[in-house]
């Protein structure tokens, strides 16, 4: 059972105040995108390509036509040039890739939408896309991975991080640990499937989509149509999961939105769970080699981090955490790589703890294996390479709460019970093993703008174009307020999601409260100033405002997060506000930072895997709200439970395309693979990064699960695992 | 989905009815029956099977959705839900692998929805059966090819299989009633005829697309279950990759009659490695006579797997289906049952 589940006041913490929106979506009064209903809607339904390289030859489309219902079917030669190209965000534009939507006959991946049927009804449009048939030309097979011939591979070098004499120190160095590590594709599967309406009311466009970024999809959409972005408006008011994957535009909203156009009513498509994995970006498959090498007292002396990404051949994409895993540990020798390895994929993108997760779990196995060698406790091996200032750019970290983390884990874990020998902690015939893994996420944050009102009968209005996920932003704009103003959060409401609001940074990088807050708060700096009550306590606003006889106040601001050069204030106006901070900043490096623990169980016989226990603590600055941030926390655990044992998007070496793309065959655990997870909030004050001093938790609790149960099961089997996921055949 | 013409019969002589009259004016077209439409309306929708006419069986529950028990057997109305049938306290009691094999199926909503006769039916999980752009699958359009042989093949079965088709069967409850030499009752437009359980599903040989020995127009009616007193030292064992709402990549279903630690007799099927429920008589002769110790129970389960074919990715399928039936009958043999 769940330890924590009304998770207590702690220091530097806010007021664990239920969901703002909880009532409204148990009861389904929520309205998400897809829920709205739309006058005369006409129902899309894509065609995708069924190869993964090659051209179309040639439609026949006499039959899907003859299917009663339809109105239009688009394609490359029925729309012609009405999309035009935007780049993709990679290369400074909007969108999640640099495919046009039906640009050509050409078919760069596998899942590649090459026809739209438009009908009066889902079923319709469904049957006759059934009904096209596509005649595609000659073709060689595609690259469908890292190891297809035709796979080019390259080297990132602004991403290359170097540091003393790595060759020297690793040549000379007593202990080595030299391992190479794979994490699979995987894909984000919110929920929530990609989902677009979109409304032509005279000259303006109205869309309603699921989106972390309402004027990416506006701005974006805007220059694909050749259109004023001021005629389009994006609503998304509630968000059924996204996880990076609704992060920036993608190719369908501009179909739907001509879809709609051209037959002047409005369009409505809900892709299914099988098109959702060529809908957006995806965590691209990885392949890692680690070189560690220390001192018999456990101190590193030289760390090497190299990666292989996966990419597609028009975007080149790449995590690149290698920023990261090199900066988390004392090491006076490093050196970091990143390579792209393009091939005839769909373009990557952002999963949650997009680099993190898959470097995360290479570094912190490589460090089980090195106190393995060294026999020395893993929570040791990191107290003794603990820092205050990174290695590579000698910058001091904000605050650094790491082994505080540790510390508080492994007391609530009961780490001091451990046997170290691996196979030595059996239960009957289970094999029980425990391990823990350090957990990082670098500190962002973009520029907001906020509007505040307030009545004189003392309530509040806030809104910002922020982005309710399901991660409790409804909640935290009305926690701020109502602390900021002085009034009980009832008195509080919040508009949010909406293009036509305030503009707020993308709703990623663990940056939205960070970056949210703070405009927030410097709104009701500007009312309680407009009250002559000044920066002080808000306790008097009420009465400040009941005085001064107005009877209404409301303020705008806007914030420029730390980093952040002046002109970026317009780009926030433009649809580019996105998070910086971490390992970007000229004067210091910004993390969270926390403790995974671990305990698995191995089947001595049929080999099964299980987590019966996992213990996370996190320092993550200021906690706004603990029961959403908590929910949070063991929301990203459980994403690191199933991103070791079962995510695994398979690849038809054949034609590049996905033969698990559904959620019987794509495996998410179960409530029943739950049993006992419990995530502690570390105490941490951190004035630095921000004002709301906020360092966001909305990755940081996946990040070094991988790595703790790959070291579990290593100590329950003496299997030393380094591909995820780890399943049943590679124990037996 | 494709538009298909449907109707509603309010019992099992009316169906037969509607079946004749459809057969009879086009034996060529395709008919599919709809019980709690778990497999059948996934498939349609993902345009893998379009049948042109739809006889909706879902009023034959009152006729036909009992649970009941007499002295000989325990009879299984096809239409009982797997929910209602898992619940059950006789079946529990003295039929414990009937019990298991179907709580640890699918979905809470799913069994609530799903009933006996389509849970026996359920096709095959393999991804190039239920895309249908892939163009081979000798299952979907017979003689087309098997893509899975060079694909992904995990999942697949490694016994009882053929060069034409190395699917899965992907249930549970199959497997208790191949164990328990159970017989099912069968309607059709040429009367009731009664068959062994075992002789429902057909290998696939070459010929994959045939899957079952059920002609057209043929219901499963009834399930018949022998009753024998030692079923309830009995029991399903399913290995999977997480722990809930997920097929087997082995599975057991294993009955015992012991005599002090001696095997009198024994009953097994293995499931999650096979073409079509299987029943593992070798292993179950190897048994008899002997005492149930770990080293009798892999010698079983070596003859159980003696013929077992691997593919590309799924040899561990051979050793993982041994250690589960050892696993099961070890299990079995320490039950402890109440007098």
């Amino acid at each position: 059972m769940n330890k924590t589940l009304f998770p207590q006041h702690g220091a530097n913490m806010g007021q664990p105040v239920p969901r703002y929106e909880g009532r409204a979506k148990v009861t389904g009064e929520a309205r998400y995108p897809s829920d709205v209903r739309l006058p005369r809607t006409a129902y899309a339904y894509l065609h995708i390509s069924r190869i993964g390289r090659g051209t179309v030859q040639a439609f026949d489309l006499a039959a899907a036509s003859a299917v009663p219902g339809v109105i239009d079917i688009l394609t490359h030669e029925t729309i012609g040039d009405q999309i035009k190209q935007t780049p993709a965000i990679y290369q400074g534009g909007y969108a999640s890739d640099s495919f046009r939507p039906l640009g050509s006959a050409e078919i760069a991946y596998w899942g590649q939408p090459v026809a739209v049927v438009i009908a009066e009804t889902y079923e319709a449009a469904r049957e006759a896309a059934h009904r096209i048939g596509v005649t595609y030309g000659p073709h060689s097979p595609p690259a469908a991975d890292m190891d297809s011939p035709d796979a080019v591979a390259q080297a990132l070098v602004p991403m290359a991080i170097d540091v003393g004499d790595f060759d020297a120190a690793y040549a000379a160095a007593p202990i080595k640990i030299d391992a190479r590590y794979s994490t699979p594709a995987q894909h984000q599967n919110p929920m929530e499937l990609f989902a677009t309406q979109c409304m032509w009311e005279g000259g303006r466009l109205v869309v309603h989509e699921p989106s972390q970024y309402v004027n990416s999809v506006k701005f974006g959409l805007a220059e694909q149509l050749g259109i004023d972005p001021e005629r389009i408006r994006v609503i998304s008011t509630y968000v059924g999961g996204a996880f990076g994957a609704k992060g920036f535009l993608t190719q369908r909203t501009a179909l739907v939105a001509i879809a709609a156009r051209r037959i002047g009513r409005p369009v409505k498509l809900v892709a299914t769970r099988e098109q959702g994995f060529t809908v957006s970006g995806y965590r691209a498959e990885t392949r890692q080699h680690v070189q560690l090498a220390a001192e018999q007292d456990g101190r590193l002396i030289a760390l090497k981090h190299e990666g292989w990404e996966l990419t597609s051949r028009a975007d080149t994409v790449a995590m690149g955490a290698v920023s990261m895993t090199t900066r988390l540990y004392a090491c006076a020798n490093i050196v970091g790589r990143v390579n792209a390895v393009s091939a005839d994929r769909s373009t990557p993108g952002f999963m949650r703890a997009p680099g993190e997760m898959p470097y995360g779990f290479a570094l912190e196995t490589a460090l089980d294996e090195l106190s393995s060698k060294l026999d020395m406790d893993p929570v040791e091996l990191r107290r003794v390479n603990d820092t205050r200032t990174e290695p590579v750019g000698g910058l001091p970290y904000t605050s650094r709460s790491l082994m505080r983390c540790f510390d508080e884990a492994a007391a609530a874990f009961g780490w001091q019970d451990r046997t170290r020998q691996p196979g030595s902690m059996r239960d009957g015939d289970w094999l029980v093993g425990w391990g823990c893994a350090s957990a990082f996420y670098p500190t962002q944050a973009g520029n907001s703008a906020a509007r505040v009102r307030l009545t004189a009968d003392g309530r509040v209005h806030v809104s910002s174009a922020g982005h309710e996920l399901g991660q409790g932003m409804y909640t935290m704009m009305a926690q701020v307020a109502a602390e900021e103003l002085g009034v009980p959060i009832e008195r509080v409401t919040v508009s949010l999601g909406d293009s036509d609001l305030p503009p707020a940074v993308v709703s990623g990088g663990s940056a939205a409260t960070a970056s949210v807050a703070p405009a927030i708060m410097a709104a009701c700096d500007a009312i309680r100033r407009r009250l002559g009550v000044g920066n002080s306590p808000p306790a008097g606003v009420r009465a400040a405002m009941e005085a001064s006889g107005m009877g209404v106040i409301e303020e705008f601001a806007e914030t420029r997060a730390h980093g952040l050069p002046l002109e970026s204030v317009r780009d926030m106006y433009r649809g580019k506000a996105l998070p910086t901070g971490g390992v970007s900043l000229p004067d210091r490096v910004q993390f969270a930072l926390g403790a995974q623990f671990v305990e698995v169980r191995v089947h001595a016989l049929t080999h099964e895997i299980r987590v019966s226990r996992a213990v996370g603590a996190f320092a993550a600055g200021r906690i706004i709200n603990p029961r959403t941030a908590h929910g949070q926390l063991i929301g990203g655990m459980i994403w690191g439970i199933s991103s070791a044992l079962h995510e695994h998007t398979e690849v038809d070496g054949r034609n590049a395309s996905y033969i698990n793309a559904n959620l019987a065959d794509y495996l998410l655990p179960v409530n029943a693979d739950i049993v006992d997870i419990q995530a502690i909030m570390v105490p941490e004050e951190d004035k630095l990064v921000n004002r709301a001093g906020v360092k966001g938790v909305g990755e940081i609790g996946v990040v070094g699960v991988a790595a703790a149960v790959s070291n579990a099961v290593f100590h329950a089997t003496g299997r030393r695992l380094r591909d995820l996921p780890i399943r049943i055949e590679h124990v037996m | 989905m494709r538009p298909f013409g449907y109707s509603r019969p309010s019992s099992v002589s009316n169906a037969i009815l509607e079946v004749r009259e459809f057969l009879a004016a086009d034996p060529q077209s395709s008919l599919s029956f709809l019980a709690g439409g778990t497999t059948l309306l996934d498939l349609m929708k993902l345009d893998v099977v379009r049948p042109e006419r739809i006889i909706d069986l879902n009023a034959l529950r009152d006729e036909l959705g009992y649970t009941r028990s007499d002295g000989s057997a325990l009879r299984l109305g096809a239409f009982a839900r797997m929910a209602d049938v898992a619940a059950d306290a006789e079946v529990i009691a003295n039929y414990p692998v009937i019990a298991q094999s179907l709580s640890l199926a699918a979905s809470a909503q799913l069994r609530n929805m799903a009933s006996l006769g389509g849970n026996v039916l359920q096709r095959t999980r393999c991804p190039y059966f239920r895309d249908p752009s892939w163009s081979a699958c000798n299952k979907r359009v017979p003689g087309s090819g098997c893509a899975a042989v060079q694909g992904a093949n995990r999942a697949h079965a490694v016994l009882g299989t053929s060069d034409h088709c190395i699917a899965t069967y992907p249930g549970d409850f199959a497997q208790a009633l191949v164990a328990l030499d159970a017989s099912i009752v069968i309607a059709g437009p040429r009367g009731n005829r009664t068959i062994p359980f075992d002789s429902l599903h057909r290998r696939p040989d070459g010929n994959p697309h045939l899957e079952t020995s059920l002609q057209p127009g043929e219901i499963i009616a009834e399930f018949i279950v022998p009753a024998r007193s030692w079923m309830r030292r009995s029991l399903y064992l399913k290995i999977r990759d997480r722990q809930s709402y997920e097929f087997a990549v082995a599975a057991a279903a294993v009955a015992l009659d012991l005599d002090g630690g001696m095997v009198r007799d024994a009953r097994i099927a293995l499931g999650g490695v096979a073409a079509v429920p299987w029943r593992a008589r070798e292993a179950e002769d190897a048994l008899r006579g002997q005492p149930l110790t770990e080293a009798v129970a892999r010698t079983a389960a070596r003859l159980a797997f003696a013929e077992a074919r691997p593919q590309s990715h799924n040899a561990y399928k051979i050793e993982l289906g041994q250690s589960t039936l050892v696993r099961a009958l070890l299990q079995a043999s320490s039950m402890e049952l109440r007098p």
